[in-house]
């Protein structure tokens, strides 16, 4: 648990911080939180020469309406996301979701920007993010681009980010008042990655689902966005029967490993599951 | 006296003595960050050592290359087993009478066993230079099912031992095979058995886990060429023990070894051995004559230090119709890992499993156990229980269950048809114990009153029915345990640490002023014993707990003693401070009425002090007495106030008590929410409630812990895959039920307080209690026995198999 050497730099602007990330190349690596990179690093499974601490970067951080979308500096932490009162009234799935990531003291130094940009399969945010319909902000030398969040997760930690890009900011198309939504997680303790877990965002309309959107975490190398999941109960009361073409669709898509939270067998089951449970408190949630 | 002579109870309050919820006197260094752990020792000119690892489960040693280690700058030197082998130090003695390996020479025999040691002047050049060390290894097929062990053809293990026919405790069946031991009668046990109406038959496992203390082991060690005396902080249990053993590995005599143990972060068992990277740290301080510090983080801890249980028990029991236990019949597989590090009194290879007939009046019974070597970490330690009792208590307590369901009984009352009855104190236990107290029915009917039992089965039939008409998903299952421990090694009849006899002692120095030192054999590692002794003291002096400091883990002045675990350091220890205690107030006694000039028989003792019999105004108090000693002591009588016990017990101690657990099943995730948790704890005399309160908490937690997640697995080649806080289960505030504490109070006869121990009792009677509530809630659905631990994906599989998810 002793890292390897490092050289640490703590830029102050999103210029410079891509100036240094493209200049030293693939050793350096940007260092958000560090809730998953430092782990990594002390396990050496990671042993980037440089650091570029994100953290004095005062762009990178806050919340603000921007029109139809919410836009949320990329070094905002978690915790920034669950005080805010905008956020939990106008997307209150993702209170939801940072409430069940790790501890309060990892959230209060965590990041929403590093937890999506990591790549990692079992972080939280993505498949949230999937459902949303986010776009990711990026900056690299080149300029500024816009990814799509359905677009952006290639692999276990492998993302569309060129070497030298960041993220630096997801844009969120708020859905409209009235939707009803939740992030269903299995784990085995506090602190622990999904066993299973689903995010729901769905609008109802004369008591039949009109739209749906379904994100699984943990399930596969990388999130999944569940369309097959989503239009199984789109036009439906989300009734028992719809509920469970649900849960299938989204069992079929699933690929997860077997670990230490149990055969993938077992996993894939608790994709269902999470998703019938996902499913059945959003529409208790849709006004 | 007059009205503001404070009363007796008034003075006897204000003492803290035996009984008061006295606050614990060091959670005011502990809460404020001021505890001082090995690893804040800095020491000048100290060095770091790191281990380097094996990757493998079984693997030859075929050449280790340190040159470029060697060429990092900062680092001073790299030992392998070619350094120790000439010092005879490349393996070390184990307390179970087997050798491990301080740094592989050979072969590798578990991942991470220790094959190099990395000596540096930083603790991250150490660690850089651990990863240049190149090993060359040949992988061997690895044995990590210990029912394999003994299979013709099985790998051989331990080449080093491979021909040794004799084994620490008798013949060897087999190359891998450690040891057998059997104990009762087996000719009557199976003619019970040939005899019975009603017989079942379980293998029941304990799998393997870790006590996984917060703070890891390590050491500092510091050799002084001058002197030629070697210095050891370190995280030990059992400071004095690892003295004795340091000198005869050494050479270095006893009295230039100090041993100490400064505040501990937990043991649980895991600190009690030695483990290589201590005698790395000493050869190093030796080699260089500087100061090295060994450090080890949480993988480490987790993979390569000892582990507990890994015990697979084929248990049987003889039962007449109407449930009465006529027989019982337990055959043990003890997988011991790659050396037999397990941490017993000598005399006894599978610690008191005895203690399996549990607290029932079984008239005959015979076990039999055979350890076994696997490329596993060595260890089977006692985790927050007395050794292999928590075995015993999980193996009697589920099969009594399975008995219950055989039999169509309510398991609490197949308990009350068979626990042994008050009258029957001392108990003659088949196995060859001799329960010393116990009034087993007031406590489990005390029990199932408090959270009304059959209220409790009621709504479990309801829910049952309620769950077949598909109108809930959730199952309830309701848990009863009932256990006996057997703590306070012990007698020094039949309990020894290589060949020390495990008696406990306590020094007690009474200051001219009233104020007392103290000093035990034992070593708290949370217990709180810096609280508790002077609360005994208190009691027995009349000395205000508070003017009495205690001290222990330092071996240049804390009298021998075999230290902390098995619940041992208040049969013991706190027998001896008793004892102390009262060797002091006879000798306070002779000077109060030399003072009174009255005959010593004239005197009666009251709370705080001697006074006159029939004259009560007439007193001198301990305080006066102790200024006295130093002052003017009757002639005769030789100066200064002190004394020293060396207690061995008489028996061990045996608390019991009755727990009761209720929990819901979500079936289709197979989530296990416990509702409900009433311990009822009989410790005998209970010393500090709030502390007694504290280790039952605490206990439960670990109990909770293991049965509901922790395991150490090993895949088929012998890979640990969950050696981290990720996947190894310790539960935060959020996992762990909220509990409900009760007693009883059935003092220990032959201990001079009546207290008999209690720190892991919950540990031995919870495992089971939980794993009973998890199979009671399927049971009516025909499963009988479902294997630990009772995480998700096991008991959703469960459910599966039993064809609830449609």
């Amino acid at each position: 648990m002793i890292p390897g050497a490092f050289a640490y730099h703590r830029p102050k602007t999103v210029k410079d911080a891509v100036a240094m990330l493209s200049e030293l190349g693939p050793d350096a690596r940007p260092l958000a939180g560090g809730h998953s990179l430092i782990p990594m690093m002390k396990l050496r499974l990671s042993s980037p020469a440089h650091l570029v601490d994100l953290r004095a970067i005062g762009e990178l951080k806050g919340i603000r309406a921007e029109g139809a979308e919410v836009v949320i500096g990329a070094m905002t932490t978690q915790h920034d996301v669950i005080a805010d009162s905008m956020l939990a009234a106008r997307l209150p799935i993702l209170r939801e979701t940072a409430l069940v990531i790790a501890d309060p003291q990892v959230r209060y130094v965590g990041t929403i920007g590093g937890n999506v940009a990591n790549g990692d399969p079992g972080n939280d945010m993505p498949a949230v993010m999937l459902c949303l319909g986010a776009v990711y902000q990026v900056a690299g030398r080149k300029g500024e681009r816009r990814i799509a969040a359905r677009k952006f997760y290639e692999g276990a930690y492998m993302t569309a980010l060129e070497p030298g890009e960041m993220v630096t900011a997801i844009r969120i198309p708020v859905p409209p008042s009235g939707h009803g939504a939740a992030y269903e997680k299995l784990k085995r303790k506090v602190g622990d990655y999904a066993t299973a877990a689903a995010a729901v965002v769905l609008t109802m309309s004369g008591g039949r689902a009109a739209t749906c959107s379904i994100g699984l975490t943990n399930l596969a190398e990388t999130p999944l966005w569940a369309e097959e999941a989503a239009k199984a109960v789109v036009g439906t009361t989300i009734d028992a029967a719809a509920v469970k073409k649900a849960a299938a669709a989204a069992e079929a898509i699933a690929s997860p490993a077997s670990d230490n939270r149990g055969p993938a067998e077992y996993r894939k089951k608790m994709a269902g599951v999470m998703v019938a449970r996902a499913l059945a408190r959003a529409k208790t949630r849709a006004g | 006296m007059n009205d503001v002579t404070p009363s007796s109870a008034e003075r006897a309050e204000k003492l803290q003595g035996m009984g008061c919820k006295r606050k614990r006197v060091e959670d005011i260094r502990f809460v404020q960050g001021k505890g001082s752990y090995v690893d804040d020792l800095k020491l000048p000119g100290m060095l770091h050592g790191d281990l380097v690892r094996s990757p493998y489960g079984h693997a030859r040693v075929r050449k280790i290359d340190a040159a470029k280690a060697k060429a990092l700058p900062g680092v001073v030197a790299v030992l392998t087993a070619a350094d120790l082998k000439p010092l005879n130090l490349h393996y070390m003695p184990t307390l179970a009478g087997d050798v491990q390996a301080v740094l592989a020479e050979e072969k590798v025999l578990y991942q991470n066993q220790e094959v190099a040691f990395v000596i540096a002047t930083d603790r991250y050049v150490a660690a850089d230079a651990a990863e240049l060390v190149e090993v060359e290894y040949e992988e061997l097929p690895a044995l990590v099912d210990p029912f394999k062990a003994m299979a013709p053809g099985a790998p051989v293990l331990r080449e080093d031992i491979k021909d040794k026919t004799d084994g620490a405790h008798g013949k060897r069946k087999h190359y891998n095979h450690i040891f057998a031991w059997q104990i009762g009668e087996k000719e009557a046990t199976d003619q019970a058995f040939r005899k019975a109406e009603v017989t079942v038959k379980e293998l029941i496992s304990y799998q393997r886990v870790h006590p996984c203390p917060l703070e890891t082991c390590q050491c500092v060690a510091s050799f002084d060429k001058i002197k030629g005396e070697l210095t050891v902080w370190g995280t030990f249990q059992a400071p004095h023990v690892i003295r004795t053993v340091a000198s005869l590995i050494s050479k270095i005599p006893e009295h230039k070894i100090h041993v100490i143990a400064p505040d501990i972060g937990g043991g649980f068992g895991n600190k009690v051995g030695a483990y290589p990277g201590y005698i790395c740290a000493v050869v190093a301080s030796i080699v260089t004559g500087r100061p090295v510090k060994w450090v080890e983080d949480r993988i480490e801890n987790l993979s390569a230090t000892s582990f507990a249980r890994d015990y697979h028990m084929t248990t049987e029991i003889a039962a007449t119709k109407d449930g009465r236990v006529t027989g019982l019949r337990v055959h043990v597989l003890a997988d011991h890992g790659a050396f037999d590090a397990c941490a017993d009194p000598s005399k006894w290879p599978a610690g008191f499993f005895n203690i399996v007939t549990g607290s029932y009046d079984f008239p005959v019974a015979h076990v039999a156990v055979d350890g076994v070597y696997t490329n596993k970490a060595p260890g089977g330690v006692a985790y927050r229980c007395s050794f292999r009792v928590t075995e015993a208590a999980y193996c009697i307590e589920r099969a009594m269950d399975i008995l219950a369901q055989k039999l169509g009984l309510d398991p609490a009352e197949l308990r009350l048809r068979n626990l042994i009855r008050r009258e029957q104190f001392p108990y003659q236990s088949a196995l060859g114990w001799e329960y010393d107290s116990g009034d087993y029915h007031a406590a489990l009917k005390k029990a199932m009153d408090a959270v009304d039992y059959r209220a409790l089965r009621a709504e479990q039939k309801a829910r049952q029915e309620a769950f077949k008409r598909g109108e809930t998903r959730e199952l309830m299952g309701i848990g009863v345990s009932f256990f006996t421990e057997i703590v306070g090694a012990g007698p020094s009849r039949n309990c020894d640490i290589l060949g020390i006899a495990m008696f406990d002692s306590a020094e007690i120095r009474i200051h001219p002023t009233g104020a007392v030192t103290a000093r035990m054999g034992t070593k708290s590692q949370g217990q709180g014993h810096e609280t508790t002794y002077a609360q005994i003291i208190a009691s027995e002096l009349g000395l205000p707990a508070d003017d009495i400091t205690v001290e222990e883990g330092n071996t240049d002045t804390a009298p021998y003693g075999l230290g902390t675990y098995g619940s041992r350091s208040t049969p013991t220890a706190g027998a001896a401070t008793a004892m102390a205690a009262r060797k002091i107030k006879a000798k306070a006694q002779m000077i109060a009425a030399d003072l009174l000039e009255v005959s010593e028989y004239d005197l009666e003792w009251d709370v705080d002090r001697f006074r006159v019999k029939g004259n009560p105004e007439r007193f001198k108090t301990m305080k006066e007495l102790a200024w006295a000693a130093y002052n003017r002591v009757p002639k005769g009588l030789e100066p200064g106030l002190e004394a020293v016990n060396y207690y061995d017990p008489p028996n061990m101690t045996y608390p019991f008590g009755a727990y009761i657990c209720v929990l819901d099943v979500d079936v289709d995730t197979g989530v296990c929410k416990v509702r409900r948790f009433y311990a009822l704890d009989d410790c005998g005399t209970r010393i500090n409630p709030m502390i007694i309160e504290g280790q039952i908490h605490g206990g439960l937690t670990e109990a909770f812990a293991i049965a509901m997640g922790q395991e150490i697995r090993y895949d088929e080649i012998g890979n640990c895959t969950n050696p981290s806080f990720m996947d190894y289960f310790l539960p935060t505030a959020v996992e762990t039920p909220k509990w409900e504490t009760d007693w009883t109070t059935t003092p220990s006869p032959h201990h001079p307080i009546g207290a008999k121990g209690v720190g892991e009792s919950p540990n031995v009677g919870g495992v089971p209690c939980f794993a009973n509530a998890v199979n009671d809630a399927f049971k009516f659905l025909g499963s009988t026995h479902i294997a630990m631990p009772h995480n998700h994906w096991r008991t959703w599989t469960v459910a599966d198999k039993l064809g609830l998810h449609g």
